[in-house]
This record gives C-alpha cells, structure tokens and sequence, in this order.
C-alpha cells in the first residue's frame, strides 16, 4: 500500500473541549491510485488531508498512524515532518490565492521553495517549463507577481509547484470549490493527467461535491461526522449505494434534466451531530431513516463486495 | 486554515448542533459580551492599568479636598524637602508642591477628557463617512485629512499663542482635539470600508434604511470594541501633548497643570538645586497615567480580539 | 412585471478612472408574475450585477428597467420603499448578510420599523408566525437566537421569511445555495419552488446549471455580461444552440455521466484565459 491510515485520530482543543474532528479512521491508498474523499463541512475530510501534511494550530495528533510507503509519517512532530512535506506528501491548498506570497514574483517563489529543500531551481527549471506548458501556462509566468494571474491561473500555478519534486502522495483540499465550472474540469482533468504521467504516486481528492469527484476518482470514500461512512469503486458508489447517508446524498442531487415539476428531490432533515460531545454509536443514527436499536453500537467499517466498505448495521 | 477546516471547527463548537458554514468570528464575536467581560476580569494589563488610573482620578478629585489652599498661595518655606507637613515639599517660592500636583491633576484629566473627546468625534465622522460614501467624498476627506496631519502643530500653536493673551484649558483642549485625530479618521475609514462590502449593509438597504442609519446602527456597533480603544488612546495622547505644551510655556496661563509644574520646576532651576520633589511628581504622574492608559489599551486588545488571548 | 432594456454597466477603474470596466453589456430581459428565470454565468459575466441593478444597489450606467412600466431609477424615498415592498432579495453567504452582533430576528424587527410601524405586538407576532411556517421554520427553533447558532440552511430561510412579509412579487435570488451543504441545497431549493407555485416570481441567479435547471421556467445564459442565449429551461438545457452553452453544459460534472476528456495540450478552459 502507498498510504495507510491506521485508526487516526486527531482532535482539536478548544475553550470548551476537545472537537474530535476525526476519531478512529483506517483507511489505505494504492500507488497509483486517485481516491476522492467526499463528504459534507463538518465530517472531517479538510482535517484529515491537513493531518497528512502538516498539523496546525490547536489540532493534536491524539491515535492512530500513518503509513507512507512503509514508512511512519510522523504527523505530530512539526520539525520531523519537514523533510516529507513537498518531497513525499504534498498538499494543495483550497485558496491559491493566498498561498503565494504577492509581494515576490512566482519564479523567485519557486526558486526559494526549491531551495529549502536542497534542490536547486537550475536543475529542474526544464522539467518545471515543460509541466508549466501542460497545464496551459507559459513560462513567461514565472517573472509575473501573483496578482497578475487570474484564478483559474494561480491555481494551476500552485498545481505544478505542489507536484514540482514528484511526491509520492497528493492531497488537493477542496481545489476546485472557487472555480467555475469550465476552469474545475480542467484542473480536475489535470490531476488526473499528473498522475498518469506519474509526477504524483498516489492521490487524495478531498471536495463536497460528489459527481465531481465521480468524474475522476477511481474509488470515492465518503466521510460523516469524523468517521468513514462508505468506500467503494467509484461506479459501485453511483449505481449501488449501500450507506443510508450515501444513498439519501446521492438523491439529493440536481441534475440537469431533473425538473422540480417532475421528480420532488428531498434532502436529509436535521443536521450533523456537534463533535465536542459526539453521540455514541453510528453517528447517523439520528437522521436516519432506517436506525435500529443495534445502531447505538458504532458499526464496524466492514467489506460487504469486492472493495466496498460500509460502517451501517443494516448495510453489512 | 481553509474555509471548510474553519467550518468543521466552528460547526462542532457550536452552541447547537447545528451551523453548516459558521465561522469562528461570528462565534466569538456574537457571545462576545460575556466572554469579554470574562476575560477582562482575568486580564492583568486591563486590571493593571485600570487601577492606577483610577487612583489618579480619585487622587485628582478629593486631592484638591485635603488641602486648604490653592496651589500658587505662598505658604511656606521655600525649597523645603518633603516632610509630614508638605507632602511634596515646597517650591521655590514657598508654594505646596501636593497641592499643585492635585490641581493639575484636574486639569490634567479635563484636557484629556476634551481634548480626546472632541479628537474622536471629529475623526468618527471624517472616518465613517469616508469609508461609507467612498468615491469623491472620500478623496475630498482624505485630502482634509492628510492636510491636518501635515500641518506643523507646533507652529501653529506659536501663532495662536502669540495672539492670544490669555488662555485657559477648555482652549487649549480644544487645539489638541482639532489637530490629533487624523490617525482615526484612517482606521475608522478602513474599517467601515470593510464593513460596508458586507451583506448585511445591502440588507439594510433594503429594509429602506438611509445611510446615517446604517453607519449608526449597523456598522459603528461592529467596531463598538475598537472605537472605545481609540477613545483611551486619544485620551493618553492629549495629556502627553498637553504637558508637553505645558512644558514648554504655551499652555493655558491660569490655573495649575502638571507639565506647567515641570515647566517651572526647569525654568527655576530646580534640576542642579536639587529640588526633585518639585519636577518628579508632576514627571512620573504624566507618565504612570499615560502608560496606564496604553497598557489598558493593550490588555482591551487582548479582551476583544480573540485571537490573541491565551487558551 | 420587470423589464430589462439595453441595460448596461460600466465601472470606471484605475487611477483617476481612466479605464472602464464593462460589466453588463446591453441586456434585454423580461420577468412576468410568477415566472422564475435563471441568470446563469461563471464569474464576471455580470449576472450578480444585474440582481444588483435590479434591486437598486448598484446604479445602471445604460439602458433602463421597469417594474409595471415606471423606471427603478427614478424611485426615491417613498416610493422606493414601495418598490422594496414589491422586490426583495436573498444573497449567497448567510453568515455576511446578518450582522453577526445582533440576534438573527433583527433582520426581521427592521422591516417592521419601515413597513409595519403601526402594527401591534400580537398583530406582529402572527405575521411572523405565518412568514416562518412558509418556509418551514419553527419559530421556537430561530426566533432569540444569534446568527452562530442557526445553520446556513436556517439562515437563508429566515432572510426569504423576511422577504414574504412584505408579500413580494419578485425576488431575487442571487446564489442563495450555493454555500449550503448538499444536504440541505435542495431543501432551500424545493422552498422556492413551493413559492413559485404560490405565485412568486424569482430571478434565480447561480453558476451552477443543475440548479438552474431544477425550478426555472425560463433560463438566460450570459457570457461577460452579455445574454449568450435564452429561451425555455428545457429548450436551452436540451438543445442548446450556442457553442458557450454547450461548452458549459459539457463540463458539468454529473452522476452516471463521465466526461469527455480533453487531451492534454489543450488545457484552456472554455470560459477565460485562466
């Protein structure tokens, strides 16, 4: 396995208690594999792709381990995880805009990233002209300041530079929600080209956005409230849900074609269970149509087809 | 921390279960009045500094109480050091220096009271209206406002002094409070331009509200916090610039004040006769009362913004 | 009801001004009552500005618009609040549109204050009521409470809550799900559509063309502030005859349809240079 997550858990302190934001998630990504992480605000899956990378704030590594290649990542030692950070795990953060400096023109962004890890911008500037040209950017890009690009640009920007020293692991949080539509395939599509020309090993495509992540993740993995709900090959997902929050999301999706007229699309009444005091069991049990009395015991995320995992009673 | 890392934080400190994309500023902010009060009661600086302005303000208010006579009545013994009889010792010309020193304190107190309040109500309304209106308005303000900050006090002040005889206190407040709240107008412009690009000002645009009634009652609540921080500021400020006016004779020409004490304290050659107890008080008041104000301001700093409090 | 006529918008930029931005360039529009359109665009293509324009919170630099044949942008006090009694409007963050140190209910108190200043306690109280069942909130559940305490989904229902107790006849509508979870999109969504039936007309703006598609009657396609196409929802979303359209309608990602892909090399998003 290229990455395994074993029971993590990772809280955050707060004035009034601990928010366990992710309590106990197993979880393993192939090589080569692009695994889309969905799920609602609030389940988790924006903690669990900064955990990978790099803790901040009032986070703390409370259990649980991370594997990358064999290797532990030690996630909670901030120093200790320099040396993996942009060589062998690599993040894409949400807001490009903000994640280069505007007041240093980009190349020389580059050559100071490069250079706190001991490479020199001389040596990859070929093979840094030459993915520049694949996302559609010219080289000339390099001697602009951020704020000349556009969105769609700057994200792309901080693609290539995320990617630059071919990590083995990628985590894009949420890379596309500022997009519009046009701009959110083409980076998709691009994540997808990275990992087929083998610039990343493995990636983890976190987003709210279900039948985006449809598109191009090979297995889909959907999050509620800290803990795994579901995990399947993504074609599975789609067409034999077997989750009741999977399947009760899935429904809740306009499509085009899908009129109000035609076919009443419902959406799931109430809301997630506050995470300083969760419930005991399956976290879903209040909003669930089909809870029983088992669901008071946390379900087991179990294999019920070849790759498909579920945490319902029902279900398994 | 991304937008939906702020949401999973702030979704699960919710009070309810409840909060899809809460954000922890309109968390803290919104309980703010109790945590607030919370914390201002724990804060040290606050306590601190509080204290100690206080013990002047009730040093100014009956301090004049205990003695029975005024501060330039001759009625003692000249240059004597403090005893049991003069608090503070005598000045050269036989003066109490504690009864001085109370007295200034008054209008110590008085010109920072006028002179930052005039100050923050000038630079309120330069500062609100430029930030809301924007566009021609706000240069013509800006314009005003970079003149008044260029303008060399000093000099003015020589002129007016030159052409007035006599002058008193509520003048010389007066001056200070035209003259200092440039910097104000600035912040108050940034924020209300912030402010005014946010939903809620639409919103009241469309409940029919005019633009007085937005800046009232919508956005000058927003920054109550800031607003009072600025009138503590602008407080201290004036009693420094008022002693130093003092100090250097063009304040007012009756009455007591503390820098006029040290003024006369330098022109009578109390420094190399020795005579501390004549320009230490006066000294180390403007001093404790200005650095008090600057530490409240700096604990209320703490107490409002939540993010540099201590967890 | 509302007619748009060669509307335009142009900002002056940079320094002096000496540049122009446009904005919305000539766009013709008709709403009649109970019609609900979709102003459908990535961003800059002026949809938010239109809602702006027609709401009277943004100036129109060029062209005019009506609401029953009188020109908005002579309406001034008395008669622009009898305007806001016909129109109102929902926008897209529910956390910006309250004043996070006021209690929620307050956006409703100051409608009162306008519209209703001789209303008596009870009187008031029902109306409320009867505002909060439309779009199915319980009263108990959001009245005394602050913003933080309410969920997006809430929020956003309260603000159309405040919009039916001027009994409206047109709202705008402008990205009002787009920052609630999928979960309770739809909900917020079937409001509106309970409303239509009721006879409100909606301009609904979004970027997303699945929404647009869910409710509208009619759907308006614009492109850097000009209607690139416009007809009928299902005509539009069915045979799209624009190359914009369909290059839009391409790229959304659905369920149970994949993309096709676009080789790389040929990286340019159909929308922009970036």
């Amino acid at each position: 396995m290229s990455l395994r997550v074993d029971n993590l858990k990772v809280w955050y302190r707060t004035l009034r208690g601990d928010v366990r934001a992710l309590d106990g998630v197993s979880f393993g990504v192939a090589d080569g594999e692009l695994v889309g992480l969905a799920g609602e605000s609030g389940c988790g899956k924006s903690t669990l792709g900064k955990s990978l990378t790099r803790l901040d704030g009032r986070m703390r590594h409370v259990g649980g381990t991370v594997e990358l290649d064999g290797k532990e990542l030690p996630i909670g030692d901030h120093a200790a995880m320099n040396r993996f950070r942009f060589k062998e795990v690599s993040i894409i953060p949400q807001y490009a805009m903000s994640a280069m400096n505007p007041t240093r023109r980009i190349g020389r962004l580059v050559a100071e990233l490069l250079a706190s890890r001991g490479v020199r911008l001389a040596d990859v500037h070929q093979e840094l002209v030459r993915r520049l040209e694949l996302v559609g950017l010219a080289p000339e890009v390099l001697d602009r300041y951020p704020i000349e690009l556009s969105g769609g640009m700057k994200q792309r920007m901080v693609m290539v530079l995320s990617t630059l020293l071919n990590p083995s692991l990628l985590i894009a949080d949420e890379v596309t929600s500022a997009l519009d539509v046009s701009t959110q395939k083409a980076v998709a599509e691009t994540l997808v080209d990275f990992r087929d020309r083998h610039y990343v090993k493995s990636t983890v495509f976190i987003t709210h956005d279900l039948s985006l992540a449809y598109q191009i993740a090979d297995s889909i993995i959907v999050m509620y409230a800290g803990r795994l709900a579901e995990r399947a090959p993504t074609d599975a997902l789609a067409a034999t849900p077997r989750h009741p929050y999977t399947r009760m999301l899935l429904s809740a999706l306009p499509e085009v074609g899908v009129r109000y007229a035609d076919r009443r699309l419902r959406g799931i009444p109430g809301s997630p269970p506050s995470l300083l005091d969760p419930p005991t069991g399956c976290r879903f049990r209040d909003r669930c149509p089909l809870a029983i009395a088992k669901c008071a015991e946390q379900p087991p995320f179990l294999e019920v087809a070849p790759e498909h995992f579920v945490a319902c009673w029902k279900a398994s | 921390m991304t937008v939906s890392d702020r949401e999973e934080l702030a979704a699960a400190t919710a009070a309810t279960p409840a909060a899809t994309a809460a954000t922890p500023a309109t968390v803290s902010v919104a309980r703010g009045r109790r945590e607030a009060l919370y914390f201002a009661r724990r804060n040290r600086k606050l306590l601190l500094g509080l204290t100690v302005v206080l013990a002047f303000l009730a040093l100014a208010a009956v301090g004049p109480l205990l003695t029975d006579h005024g501060p330039n009545e001759y009625v003692g013994p000249p240059a004597q050091r403090p005893s049991s009889q003069w608090w503070f010792g005598t000045t050269m010309f036989g003066q109490d220096v504690f009864a001085q020193f109370a007295h200034g304190l008054r209008s110590t107190f008085l010109v920072g009271l006028l002179g930052g309040g005039l100050a923050a109500v000038i630079g309120m309304v330069i500062g609100f209206t430029a930030g809301y209106r924007g566009g021609v308005v706000d240069e013509v303000l800006n314009m005003v406002t970079n003149v008044v900050l260029v303008i060399p006090t000093l000099a003015v002040l020589l002129i007016i002094a030159t052409y007035l005889r006599v002058r008193g206190v509520v003048p010389e407040a007066i001056f200070i409070g035209l003259f200092s709240w440039p910097w104000v107008a600035r912040a108050i412009r940034a924020q209300t331009f912030s402010l005014r690009s946010r939903d809620f000002v639409d919103l009241a645009r469309l409940s029919g509200a005019g633009g007085t009634r937005i800046v009232v009652r919508e956005i000058a609540p927003n920054m109550s916090s800031y607003l009072f921080m600025t009138f503590i500021l602008l407080f201290g400020g004036a009693v420094l610039t008022a002693a130093m006016l003092d100090f250097i004779g063009l304040g007012p020409t009756d009455g007591m004040s503390l820098g006029l004490m040290m003024n006369n304290a330098v022109l009578w050659s109390a420094l190399p006769l020795g005579m501390w107890w004549w320009f230490v008080p006066p000294g180390l008041g403007i001093t404790m009362i200005v650095g008090a104000l600057y530490i409240m301001n700096v604990g209320l700093d703490e107490v409002f913004n939540p993010k540099l409090r201590e967890l | 009801m509302l007619r748009l006529e060669g509307v335009s918008k142009t900002y002056r930029v940079g320094t002096f001004g000496g540049r122009e931005l446009v904005a919305v360039k000539d766009v013709d529009l008709e709403i009649g009552p109970g019609e609900v359109i979709s102003l459908i665009g990535e961003s800059g293509s002026g949809k938010s500005t239109i809602g702006r324009m027609i709401l009277r919170l943004t100036g129109v630099s060029g062209g005019r618009i009506t609401f029953d044949g009188a020109d908005v942008a002579g309406f001034k006090g008395g008669r622009l609040r009898a305007y806001y009694a016909d129109v109102q409007g929902v926008f897209q963050d529910p956390f910006s549109s309250y004043n996070p140190i006021f209690k929620a209910d307050r956006v409703l108190e100051t409608l009162r204050a306008t519209w209703f200043p001789r209303l008596g306690g009870q009187a008031w109280q029902d109306k409320v009521e009867a505002s909060l069942a439309a779009v199915r909130l319980d009263p108990g559940q959001v009245l005394g409470k602050y913003p933080h305490q309410l969920s997006g989904g809430q929020l956003q229902r309260l603000l159309v809550a405040r919009a039916l107790l001027l009994d409206i006849r047109l709202l705008v509508a402008d990205e009002i799900i787009s920052m609630l979870d999928a979960s309770t999109r739809i909900d917020v969504l079937n409001l509106l559509g309970d409303l239509k039936a009721r006879g409100l007309g909606i301009v609904f703006i979004t970027h997303d063309l699945s929404l647009g598609n869910y409710i509208s009657d009619r759907a308006v396609i614009l492109r850097r502030g000009e209607v690139v196409e416009e007809g009928p929802t299902e005509r539009v979303f069915g045979q799209p005859r624009h190359p914009y359209t369909r290059a839009l309608l391409a790229s959304v990602p659905q369920l149970h349809h994949k993309w096709e892909r676009t080789p790389s090399l040929v990286r340019e998003p159909a929308g922009e240079g970036g």
